[in-house]
C-alpha cells in the first residue's frame, strides 16, 4: 500500500465553514416559539437565602415563566460526579439551582424563562432575594484545621478525600522516609498552583427542545456521549429518549468536560414549559460559574545523593474542589500522582493528596489536568537540585533519567512508559537553542551587572495521555471506562462516511482521520466525510479529552478500516472469479498476489454489495464496519523545551527572548495540525507562567471576573516560537501514534518560570509564585517575597 | 423603537430596534448574520470585529458588542458573511487563515480575520512586531497566535502582489513540507532598494 496521506500538511477541511462565518454554533441555533433563559446568580460566596420571590419576574413583558430552586427542587436532580477517588470521599449533592443555601459566588438561585433575552435580562432584576450571610471558608490550610467554618454543615469536615500511593506499600519502589533519612541532599518546596480560567472563546452555550417524550439538546460540550447518558440518569428520562448534539464547539481545554448545571436547569425549563429553551451565558457568568483549573498547594521534598542521583521523592498535596464535586474534579491531581516521578529513575515515591472544599467556585480539568502541576513541581525542584550540587540542570537530568534502551520502563508509580529518547530531543533542543552561546551570554550579563538579566529556564516533561486503559480506569474508581469506537461505511459510489465516537472542538479530527481512512482504503482524501458529535449517528463513544482522540479513536478508525477490507475480500474474489487467500489489498485495490493487471477497488465491491445481485454464497451485503478499541496502555509523549527569559531587574518585566520547543508525540498524522496543538499548548502554559490567576478576596468575591481582569494573553504578549520534533512511536499499535492536546501545555509552565528564576540567581531569588508579573518579580528581586 | 437602515454585506435593511441593542445583537438576531459572533462582556476579545464605514466611507473595524444599532443608522458594513468573493472566492485574508492553519476552534476566526482584513487596508506592509500590536484587541485561546501573524504576513504578499497584477505567490512552507524546524514566521520584508545588490 502506497502511504500518501499520513504524514502530510494537509490543509484542515473544517476551515471552509470556520472562516466564512457559516459555523453551527449552538448559539445559532433558532427553533419556533424558543424561549430565552436567564440566571440570575449568587452575589455572596456562603449565605442561606432566606426569601426569594420571582412573582416580580413575570410582570415584565415578555416574561413566561420563573422558578427558583425551591420550585423545581423535586425535579431538578443533582450534578454528578463520575469519579469517586476513595470509597469514603465526601460528596455533597449539588442542585442545579441552589436550594436554601448558596456556597459559592455564581451559583444559580433562579430562572427567567421569556420571548427574548433582553426580556429574561431585565426580569433577573425585579426578582426580590434575601440573604443571610455565612462564613466563606477560602483558605485550604484553614479549611482543615480544627474548628473551621463548614462549606457543608451537614458533611462534618472541609476534607472531601485524602488519596496515598506510596512505592513501599505498593510494592513499586522504597520507603521514601528512609530515602530522605539517608541522603546527602533534601531539598523542600512549597509551590503554589494558582486557579486558573480555561476560557475557551465560546461561551457555553444549550438549546432544548421538547419534542413529544423525546428532547434534543445542543450543547458547547466536549462529551456528547457522556452528557447523554448522565442527563438521562439524572433525570430519570430514558436514554433512549435524549439525543445530545454537540455541534461546532469553540473550545474546551478541558472546560466543556463537564455535566453543568446550566444544561440541567434547561432541560428542566423546557420539560416544565414543553417549549425549546436557550441559555448561552455571558462570558462574566462563564468565568464565575463554569469550573476552574489548578488550584493545588504542593509541598515537595526531594532527597539525593551530592553526585544529583535522586534517591526519593515526597508530595503532599492540598487541592481545591471548590464548593462541590464536579464531573471528574476529585480525580484530576491523581492523574499528577503519576507524573510527580517524570522523566526520572529515583526508587522511592510517596504521593499523599487531600482534597478540600471551599466556598468558591469548583475546579476541574484544565488542559493537562493534574500533569501540569506535577511536571512543575518536579521540573522546577530538579533546578533546585541542580544549583543545590553545582551542576548545569541538563546534566542533573541527565544523570536521572531513563536511557532510550531501557524502553519500556516501568516506574516508581507503577507505570510502563511505552517508549522515549530523550537525549535526543534534548539535544535537538540545545541545537536549535544555541544553548551554550545563551549560557555564555547569561554570564557574561551577569559579570557586568547588566539591568536586564538573562535566564535559560528548562522542562524536560513526559506525559501519561490516551486516555485509557477500561482496566485501570476502574482500578482508579473511575465511573466509565476509556475506549473509543468508529464506524466505516461505504457507500455504494465508493465514498466514505466515518463515525467516530470522538468529539472535536478545534482539533481538526475531520482533517486527521479522513486520511488515516485514504490510507487504509485507498480512496481519496475528499471522498471521505467524517460525522460527529450527534448522539443519533455517533452513538457511541467516550469522547475528546486528555489527549485521547487520536491516540484511542484513531486505532478503532484504523481497526474499522481493516474490517471493511476483509468484508470486501471475499467479494471482490468472486469478482474477480479467485480464491479469497490468493487475493492482496494496495493501493486501494484488491489484486491477485503477483498479476499486476485487473484489480477491484473497494469502490467496485461497494458497488457489488448495493446491487447484490451476484455475491458469494452465505455473504451479508454490506462493507460497514464498527471497531472499538480499548487501549493496552496509556501512551508517553515527551520533549525538551527551552525558554531564554530576559528580566528587567529594575521592572520586573519578563520577556521571552526565545522558545525552543523539540516534542516527541510518536508518528505524526498531521504536522500542520501537531504544530498548532503544540503552539496553543505552549501559549497557554506561559499564560499561567506570566498572565492568568483567577483571585477571590476576603469574602470570597472573585475579583478577576471579565476580560478586563483576568488577562489571557494577546499576541502582543507571546513569543514566536521554534518547534521541531523527535519521534518514537507508540509500540502497542498499528499507528504508532501517542497524544499532542496537552503537552505544550504541560511543558512551558515550569520552563518558562525556571528561566525568570534562573535570570535572578544571583540575587539570591529561588522562587517566585505564579504568575510571574512585574509586580511579583520586582518584590522577588527585593527580597520583599521568597 | 428606533428606525434604523443600514446596508449588511451588500444587502440594504430597515428595521425598527430597542435604543439599547447592540449592533451585534441586530446583526445575529435580526438580520441571521449568525457569522459575526459575541465571545466576551467587556468588548475585549474582538470576536465580533466587523468592518462599518465611517464619515469618509472608508470601511474600518469595529468591535460590533461596542456600537448600538442606532449608532450603525445609514452606515455599510461588512461581516465576514460578505467577505469572500461573488462566486465565494476567498479573500486573501481567509485564504491565508487557511494556508497557515491560523485557526482551531474557528470561534475568534471571524474577528481576527475582519480585524487583520482592517490591519492591512491601515498598513499593508506590517512587520511581525506590527501585526501583534495590530491584533491585540482579538483573543485566541487556540493558536498562541503564531499562525495568525504567519497568516497574516502571507496575505500581505497576496495583497501586494494582487495590486501589481502578479501572479499569487506559494504560501510559506509549513510544519511537515519543509525540513528545517519550524520558527513560523517570515522575516520582516526588507524594502529591495536595501537589500545589496551582489558586486558584479
Amino acid at each position: 500500500m502506497t502511504v500518501t496521506e499520513v504524514g502530510s500538511a494537509r490543509r484542515r477541511k473544517e476551515d471552509a465553514r470556520l472562516i466564512t462565518g457559516r459555523t453551527n454554533w449552538t448559539e445559532n441555533v433558532t427553533l419556533p416559539g424558543m424561549l430565552h433563559l436567564a440566571i440570575l446568580r449568587s452575589p455572596m460566596a456562603h449565605a442561606r437565602i432566606t426569601s426569594l420571590d420571582v412573582k416580580p419576574a413575570l410582570e415584565i413583558k415578555g416574561v413566561v415563566a420563573a422558578f427558583s430552586g425551591r420550585d423545581v427542587a423535586d425535579v431538578q436532580g443533582a450534578l454528578p460526579c463520575a469519579w469517586p477517588v476513595t470509597e469514603d470521599m465526601v460528596h455533597p449533592d449539588r442542585p442545579p439551582i441552589a436550594v436554601d443555601e448558596v456556597r459559592f459566588m455564581g451559583e444559580a438561585v433562579a430562572v427567567v424563562a421569556a420571548r427574548t433575552r433582553a426580556a429574561a435580562l431585565d426580569a433577573l432584576a425585579a426578582i426580590e432575594v434575601d440573604y443571610d450571610p455565612l462564613p466563606a471558608v477560602l483558605d485550604m490550610e484553614e479549611a482543615i484545621a480544627e474548628g473551621a467554618d463548614l462549606v457543608h454543615a451537614d458533611k462534618g469536615t472541609n476534607k472531601a478525600y485524602t488519596w496515598v500511593f506510596d512505592s513501599g506499600e505498593a510494592g513499586t519502589g522504597g520507603d521514601v522516609a528512609a530515602a530522605i533519612e539517608g541522603a546527602d541532599v533534601v531539598i523542600k518546596r512549597r509551590y503554589v498552583q494558582q486557579r486558573l480560567v480555561p476560557a475557551f472563546m465560546e461561551p457555553r452555550s444549550v438549546v432544548v427542545d421538547p419534542t413529544g417524550d423525546v428532547y434534543t439538546i445542543w450543547s458547547a460540550t466536549q462529551i456528547p456521549h457522556i452528557l447523554r447518558f448522565l442527563v438521562s440518569a439524572v433525570t430519570g428520562t430514558p436514554e433512549h429518549k435524549v439525543r445530545v448534539i454537540a455541534p461546532d464547539v469553540g473550545g474546551g481545554f478541558g472546560g466543556k468536560l463537564q455535566v453543568t448545571p446550566e444544561e440541567l436547569i434547561a432541560f428542566v425549563a423546557a420539560k416544565r414549559l414543553g417549549r425549546p429553551v436557550k441559555y448561552t451565558e455571558s462570558r462574566s457568568e462563564s468565568i464565575v460559574s463554569a469550573h476552574h483549573g489548578r488550584d493545588m498547594i504542593q509541598d515537595v521534598e526531594l532527597a539525593a545523593r551530592r553526585d544529583g542521583t535522586v534517591l526519593g521523592l515526597r508530595v503532599k498535596l492540598l487541592a481545591n474542589m471548590g464548593a462541590y464535586m464536579g464531573l471528574v474534579g476529585p480525580g484530576v491531581p491523581i492523574l499528577g500522582a503519576f507524573m510527580y516521578n517524570a522523566i526520572y529513575k529515583f526508587p522511592a515515591y510517596r504521593f499523599e493528596c487531600n482534597g478540600v472544599f471551599t466556598n468558591t467556585t469548583i475546579t476541574d480539568a484544565y488542559r493537562g489536568a493534574g500533569r501540569p502541576e506535577a511536571t512543575y513541581a518536579i521540573e522546577r525542584i530538579m533546578d533546585e537540585l541542580a544549583v543545590e550540587v553545582g551542576l548545569d540542570p541538563l546534566e542533573v537530568r541527565r544523570r536521572n533519567w531513563i536511557n532510550a534502551e531501557e524502553f519500556p520502563f516501568t516506574t516508581v508509580a507503577g507505570l510502563q512508559y511505552d517508549s522515549g529518547d530523550y537525549a535526543k530531543a534534548t539535544e535537538r533542543a540545545k541545537e536549535l537553542f544555541g544553548y551554550d552561546e545563551l549560557r555564555q551570554e547569561q554570564q557574561a550579563r551577569r559579570d557586568t551587572g547588566d539591568p536586564v538579566q538573562l535566564g535559560i529556564g528548562i522542562s524536560t516533561y513526559t506525559e501519561m495521555c490516551g486516555l485509557a486503559p477500561s482496566r485501570v480506569l476502574g482500578s482508579l474508581r473511575y465511573g466509565a471506562g476509556g475506549w473509543e469506537t468508529a464506524s466505516v461505511r461505504m457507500l455504494p459510489s465508493g465514498r466514505v462516511e466515518v463515525v467516530t465516537g470522538t468529539s472535536p472542538h478545534g482539533q481538526g479530527h475531520e482533517t486527521a482521520w479522513s486520511q488515516i481512512v485514504a490510507d487504509q482504503l485507498g480512496v481519496g482524501f475528499d471522498d471521505v466525510e467524517v460525522l460527529h458529535g450527534d448522539t443519533r449517528t455517533s452513538y457511541k463513544g467516550l469522547d475528546t479529552y486528555g489527549s485521547r482522540s487520536l491516540a484511542v479513536g484513531g486505532i478503532a478508525l484504523y481497526n474499522a478500516c481493516q474490517k471493511v477490507i476483509e468484508k470486501a475480500k471475499p467479494i471482490a474474489a468472486h469478482m474477480l472469479e479467485c480464491d479469497p487467500a490468493d487475493l492482496e489489498f494496495t493501493g486501494g485495490q484488491f489484486r491477485v498476489r503477483g498479476n499486476p493487471d485487473g484489480g477491484k477497488t473497494l469502490a467496485d465491491c461497494a458497488l457489488a454489495v448495493f446491487a447484490a445481485h451476484d455475491l458469494p454464497e452465505g455473504i451479508e451485503p454490506t462493507l460497514d464496519a464498527d471497531a472499538v478499541y480499548d487501549p493496552v496502555n496509556f501512551s508517553f509523549p515527551h520533549g525538551t523545551h527551552l525558554c531564554a527569559a530576559e528580566v528587567d531587574t529594575e521592572t520586573g518585566r519578563v520577556t521571552i527572548r526565545k522558545y525552543v520547543a523539540v516534542d516527541d508525540v510518536g508518528r505524526v498524522i498531521n504536522p500542520l495540525i501537531v504544530e498548532g496543538q503544540v503552539h496553543g499548548g505552549i501559549a497557554q502554559g506561559m499564560a499561567q507562567a506570566l498572565f492568568e490567576e483567577a483571585v477571590y478576596d476576603d469574602e470570597g468575591n472573585l475579583m478577576t471576573g471579565t476580560f478586563v481582569d483576568y488577562t489571557l494573553p494577546t499576541a502582543a504578549d507571546l513569543p514566536p516560537f521554534v518547534t521541531d520534533r523527535t519521534e518514537s512511536p507508540a509500540p502497542d499499535h498499528p499507528l504508532g501514534t501517542k497524544g499532542v492536546g496537552e503537552a505544550g501545555t504541560i511543558a512551558s509552565t515550569p520552563a518558562v518560570v525556571n528561566a525568570v528564576v534562573d535570570a535572578l540567581r544571583p540575587m539570591g531569588v529561588n522562587d517566585i509564585a505564579m504568575p510571574c508579573t512585574p509586580e511579583r518579580v520586582w518584590r522577588a528581586i527585593q527580597g520583599g517575597a521568597r | 423603537m428606533t428606525r434604523v437602515s443600514m446596508k449588511v454585506d451588500g444587502v440594504d435593511y430597515e428595521d425598527d430596534v430597542e435604543p439599547r441593542t447592540l449592533l451585534v445583537h441586530h446583526l445575529r438576531e435580526r438580520l441571521g448574520k449568525v457569522g459575526t459572533v459575541v465571545g466576551c462582556d467587556t468588548s475585549n476579545c474582538g470576536a465580533c470585529t466587523v468592518l462599518m464605514s465611517d464619515s469618509d466611507g472608508r470601511q474600518r473595524g469595529v468591535k460590533s458588542c461596542s456600537v448600538l444599532a442606532v449608532q450603525a443608522d445609514g452606515h455599510e458594513i461588512t461581516t465576514i458573511e460578505g467577505l469572500s468573493g461573488p462566486d465565494n472566492t476567498l479573500h486573501p485574508v481567509q485564504q491565508a487563515f487557511h494556508e497557515s492553519h491560523a485557526l482551531q476552534c474557528g470561534f475568534c476566526t471571524p474577528g481576527m480575520i475582519m480585524a487583520a482584513v482592517d490591519l492591512l487596508e491601515e498598513n499593508p506592509t506590517p512587520s511581525e512586531e506590527e501585526i501583534r500590536e495590530g491584533l491585540e484587541g482579538n483573543l485566541c485561546r487556540c493558536t498562541g497566535y503564531q499562525n495568525i501573524v504567519r497568516a497574516v504576513q502571507d496575505a500581505s504578499e497576496q495583497l501586494r502582489r494582487r495590486g501589481e497584477g502578479a501572479e499569487p505567490a506559494p504560501p510559506t512552507p509549513v510544519a511537515g513540507e519543509d525540513q528545517t524546524p519550524d520558527s513560523g514566521l517570515k522575516p520582516d520584508r526588507v524594502p529591495e532598494e536595501t537589500i545589496p545588490q551582489p558586486v558584479p
